[in-house]
């Protein structure tokens, strides 16, 4: 039977098992809307803004595994995907994102709402396309799923144009696709193992550290039985955390720039670091010269290009985390009692770390009349359920959140860690709350980024999609305004946001509810009374104005450089 | 140290943008880059002249790889490879010099390919260190234009890569 390019991409979508679109009608999507009109088995959810919608999409991706879809119209709207498309890029998060093209004999004559966004978003996507023909169609979209959910993921964008959706053919959907350019490894080299095995067991200091690729590669389990057979302690980037739980006593929590006293103490110190599906970023690393001095470097990354991209690696293991973790693990079940002697040696280090852990602990100052954040993000994690998805935004509040909210399990914390984008919290918590109706989603944001995708409020309400909207208003772009304290003599160059807003007040304009808290006793009363009530909801605490993150990593300082109380 | 790097690629269009795109991205270097078809037509292979040390010339490669329209990397180095690049040199030629450029053209195994009364243009094909000589012999006597082609490099021995 012959069908629409509009109908195909549509029958492919199906085909590929998506059940749900973020996206957003224009001129040249709109043959693709008109099928949509009739075509049942997928949602389609209407975001007030196209970059919120690749963002909403991003958050469905993250917090299910799979891959995210979004729609947007040529010209603006595909514009408007481009921050979205590149934060999905830096986190290596699965996504196909479909925008509208004017037709193919206007391409290049600057037509009404035309731009090239297949140029544009060149650099910020793991591929793109441009179809051209409507018998295509079914070939590239099989090609842009495979390409985004293989290896290492990423998002792919298939640019549309009008007439391609309106002409006809054949809909035949291939099976499988082969691409003779495109053969990610997937499983790591046995030899490679079996010397990573053998020299990470000379080791007396080990350290696991460990990034997005745990989570986005599936092996949290395999992880944690690494780390127990091995009794080595587990340090996780941003990305990482939920890999590996955060209440077990060998996690050292969150290393870096805002990590803990004691992961980067026993990164530093460290004689053997095993690197999982983490890329050496410079909010992790500090100064490279003085980064793990004293260790040898095992990397383990499905991507190749990131190792030895930033830091030396004395044994790289390329391939997937799942499969390179179990086989470690084997390996060293072989080696008997060369592995329980290595347990017993590791005996030492880890009472040392326990020292650096008492000595400096995560913590802060509770106050008896301002609210502390970090005692807000303590209170969120004691009031919500274990399983609760939380997405944030980018600043303060994130690092807090990091901090404190102790992860335990894998896709439960959505945040921007590659491209820290601001904005991103509210539309990415929208996206998990889709993919998951029944589960306890909150978006913990700062007042700066909330008002960067604020009107999604509506799409909340409309869609009665019950998130819990968290903010930690402070009046400032509070990680800015930290920087401009330490570093800029307490010049608060367009860093204090003076008008205060009444968000409970723009709660109730789009239909939602809003509470506010003032003072610390208000604290847990308001995240109850926010949890018990249905629907979307934003819960603001007025927190102490110049609370900083800390301990923080000047930027460029190396991590034993920790400024601890300022 | 430089290094010649040639490239098999999906004949598609943006192809060539891609790869432009990931150096001057990553600031990389480029010092000249030549591109066409092969013998199969959907694969278009690509002679990269690059400078970089031992860890930059890595992520080259890796990075190269990794772009989902390469199919294939070869990094020739050191004699492995023959490199040739053809140059059209437009030189000044009057009065004593025209003898000279004709010289010249002849000890480099060059064709004049255009002759005017006051010009020769002289067609060179030679690895990138002859078409230097060339040059600095043809410089003094007045070079009026000069338009290379950039070096394509090919494996020595029986081996060939397919395309």
């Amino acid at each position: 039977m012959k069908m629409t390019g509009a109908r195909i991409l549509l029958e492919c979508l199906k085909l590929e098992g998506v059940d749900t679109v973020f996206g957003y009608p224009g001129g040249t999507v709109i043959n693709i809307y008109d099928e949509l009109f009739s075509f049942k088995e997928i949602h389609h959810i209407l975001p007030r803004h196209e970059q919120a919608g690749v963002h909403a999409a991003d958050g469905y991706a993250r917090a299910t595994g799979r891959v995210g879809v979004a729609i947007a119209t040529s010209g603006p709207g595909a514009t408007n995907t481009v921050t979205g498309i590149a934060t999905a890029y830096m986190d290596s998060i699965p996504l196909v994102v479909i925008t509208g093209q004017v037709p193919t004999a206007l391409i290049g004559n600057d037509a009404f709402q035309e731009v090239d966004i297949v140029g544009i978003t060149r650099p910020c996507t793991k591929h793109n396309f441009l179809i051209k023909d409507v018998r295509e169609i079914a070939t590239i979209i099989k090609k842009a799923f495979y390409i985004a959910r293989t290896g290492r993921p990423g998002p792919v964008l298939v640019d549309l144009p009008k007439d391609v959706q309106i002409a006809t053919t054949e809909f035949h959907y291939p099976e499988a696709i082969e691409l003779r350019s495109y053969k990610p490894t997937v499983e790591g080299h046995p030899k490679q193992v079996e010397k990573a095995v053998s020299l990470l067991l000379t080791a007396k200091k080990p350290v696991i550290y460990v990034g997005g690729g745990v989570i986005s590669g599936d092996a949290a389990e395999e992880l944690r039985a690494l780390a127990a057979k091995l009794n080595t302690p587990v340090t996780t980037t941003l990305m990482g955390l939920g890999s590996f739980p955060e209440d077990d006593p060998l996690s050292l929590g969150l290393l870096g720039m805002h990590g803990t006293y004691y992961a980067n103490m026993a990164v530093t110190n460290c004689d053997l670091l095993v690197a999982v599906g983490a890329r050496f970023d410079d909010r992790v690393t500090g100064k490279i010269a003085t980064f793990a001095p004293h260790a040898k470097i095992i990397h383990v990354d499905v991507d190749p290009t990131s190792i030895r991209k930033n830091v030396r690696v004395d044994l790289p293991i390329v391939g997937e985390v799942k499969d390179v973790l179990s086989k470690m693990l084997k390996a060293t079940e072989e080696q008997g009692d060369k592995a329980d002697d290595f347990r017993k040696g590791v005996g030492p280090w880890l009472a040392e770390i326990a020292g650096w852990k008492e000595k400096h602990p995560i913590t802060y100052k509770q106050a008896s009349t301002t609210i502390k954040p970090q005692f807000v993000i303590q209170k969120l994690r004691e009031l919500s359920a274990p399983d609760a998805i939380v997405a944030t935004d980018v600043g303060q509040h994130q690092m807090w959140t990091a901090q404190f909210f102790t992860f335990t399990k894998p896709r439960t914390l959505l945040s921007s860690g590659g491209l820290g984008t601001m904005g991103f919290g509210l539309p990415a918590a929208m996206g998990a709350q889709v993919a998951f109706p029944g589960r306890q989603v909150v978006a913990i944001c700062g007042d700066g980024g909330f008002q960067m995708n604020m009107q999604e409020l509506a799409t909340l309400v409309q869609n009665r999609l019950p998130v819990k909207i968290c903010i930690l208003n402070n009046n400032f772009l509070g990680m800015v305004r930290q920087w401009q304290e330490l570093f800029f003599d307490k010049r608060y160059s367009q860093t204090c946001m003076e008008l205060p807003i009444d968000f409970i007040k723009l709660a109730e304009a789009f239909g939602a509810k809003g509470f506010q808290a003032t003072k610390p006793d208000e604290v847990e009363e308001t995240i109850k009374k926010a949890f018990e009530t249905p629907g979307p909801v934003i819960m603001e605490f007025k927190i102490a104005r110049e609370e900083k993150v800390l301990p923080m990593v000047p930027a460029g300082a190396s991590l034993n450089e920790m400024v601890l109380n300022a | 140290m430089r290094h010649t790097i040639t490239v098999l690629v999906e004949n598609e269009f943006g192809v060539l943008s891609r790869v432009a795109g990931l150096f001057s991205g990553r600031g990389f270097n480029i010092d000249s880059l030549s591109v066409a078809p092969t013998n199969d037509e959907s694969i278009s292979r690509m002679t990269i002249v690059t400078r970089g040390d031992e860890q930059i010339l890595e992520q080259i490669s890796k990075q190269l790889n990794k772009l989902i329209d390469v199919i294939k990397v070869i990094d020739f180095t050191g004699g492995e490879a023959i490199e040739r690049e053809m140059a059209l040199i437009k030189v000044t030629a009057e009065d004593a010099s025209r003898a000279e450029v004709l010289r010249i053209a002849d000890i480099f195994r060059g064709k004049i390919i255009d002759v005017t009364p006051k010009s020769y243009t002289i067609e060179v094909t030679g690895a990138p260190a002859k078409i230097e000589a060339i040059l600095e012999l043809l410089r003094p006597l007045g070079l009026k234009e000069l338009v290379r082609t950039g070096p394509v490099a090919i494996g020595r021995g029986a081996k060939g890569w397919k395309g």
